[in-house]
């Protein structure tokens, strides 16, 4: 499992084949197919995510799509909509959108159109937490 | 004695410990068996999101939904100062297009309104409303409740069952809705059902006329 530290700051495209942890800040889109994503307390996305689960700890602006399930903890935040066949949010957590738990098409839409590449991360920049 | 049991199990507000009560609900089966008749449909919440009623719905339905959460917005008016403010904010209040809409879950929302914010609001589900669509919505039957005022968290059980959860509110609710004046104010909308329960409240289903 791959795990982004808290002062970390990417700005770009993120694919990977493997299970990724989120603490610090991604701005554009995150693609990992057949793996988990989780957004940990510290994270903050601003970003399209597809992914075949995703679990929200932090903070998510954008769109989510999974082919299995999305699950937004209580300490999590998700302004965005959300496409999976599967659906669980926490008492307190913050959601501002929509669910679309229609099977067929959470599947078809989590599945990326290129074959996922290795995990790579092109314009990352370590940063000090905070600063943008 | 045998009989206690039957009267436990009419009862709908039997509560079980320090759980919340637990509900009957008549208009909920019957909005779901309307719904399944239709393609993939999509619906609007206008209570606060509860993650186990958009899986229950998704479950039955494989839907979309919007989650809203007017009391939210009722409430940053009422603690803002700007509950003036509330007719024209509501009367725009929802983002989806004209027509596009199976059915607006409306809670009791209607419930907290004075009658110029509800006017407004009303015409929000018919414009968004597809033909046939469908407005849930529950009303009280009793006098406005004294005290801390409060809204209630419905959570779906089953399809015949809601658990209530009082969270506080900034504003209490108005004296009951008249059918008359429900039905004129949610108009072209028709009453398809209507049930008086036990627990003082009218679940009602309103049905926009086919085109």
């Amino acid at each position: 499992m791959v795990n982004i530290g808290k002062s970390v700051v990417i700005k770009g495209e993120l694919n990977g084949s493997e299970d990724l942890t989120i603490e610090g800040h991604v701005e554009g889109k995150i693609e990992l197919k057949d793996h988990v994503l989780t957004i940990g307390p510290n994270g903050k996305i601003k970003a399209q995510v597809f992914a075949k689960s995703v679990i929200v700890l932090g903070d998510v602006h954008g769109n989510i799509t999974a082919s299995d399930k999305v699950d937004i903890r209580d300490s999590g935040s998700v302004d965005g909509d959300i496409v999976a066949p599967r659906m669980a949010i926490a008492e307190g957590a913050h959601f501002r959108g929509s669910v679309d738990m229609q099977k067929k098409q959470a599947a078809q839409a989590a599945a990326p159109a290129q074959p996922p590449r290795p995990a790579q991360q092109p314009q990352a920049a370590p940063q000090a937490a905070g600063a943008r | 004695m045998l009989t206690d049991l039957f009267r436990r199990k009419d009862d709908p507000e039997v509560v079980e410990g320090d759980r919340p009560p637990v509900v009957s609900t008549r208009a909920l089966p019957k909005l779901l068996a309307s719904l399944r008749t239709r393609g993939h449909t999509v619906l609007v919440d206008l209570g606060p999101v509860v993650g186990g009623n958009l899986t229950f719905f998704g479950d039955q339905l494989g839907c979309k939904i919007f989650v809203e959460d007017l009391f939210h917005d009722l409430d940053r008016h009422v603690r803002g100062g700007s509950a003036d403010a509330l007719p024209a904010f509501l009367a725009s209040r929802l983002p989806q297009p004209d027509g596009s809409i199976d059915a607006v879950l409306a809670w009791d929302v209607f419930d907290y309104l004075e009658r110029p914010a509800a006017e407004a609001l009303a015409g929000e589900p018919v414009r968004v409303l597809k033909p046939t669509g469908v407005l849930f919505a529950i009303f009280g039957t009793d006098k406005v409740e004294v005290g801390q005022p409060f809204y209630t968290r419905r959570l779906v059980v089953d399809e015949t069952a809601l658990i209530h959860k009082e969270y506080p509110a900034a504003l209490g609710k108005q004296p009951p809705w008249l059918n008359r004046d429900l039905m004129r104010m949610l108009e072209p909308l028709t009453v398809a059902e209507q049930f008086l329960l036990k627990t003082h409240t009218r679940e009602v289903l309103f049905r926009k006329p086919a085109a």
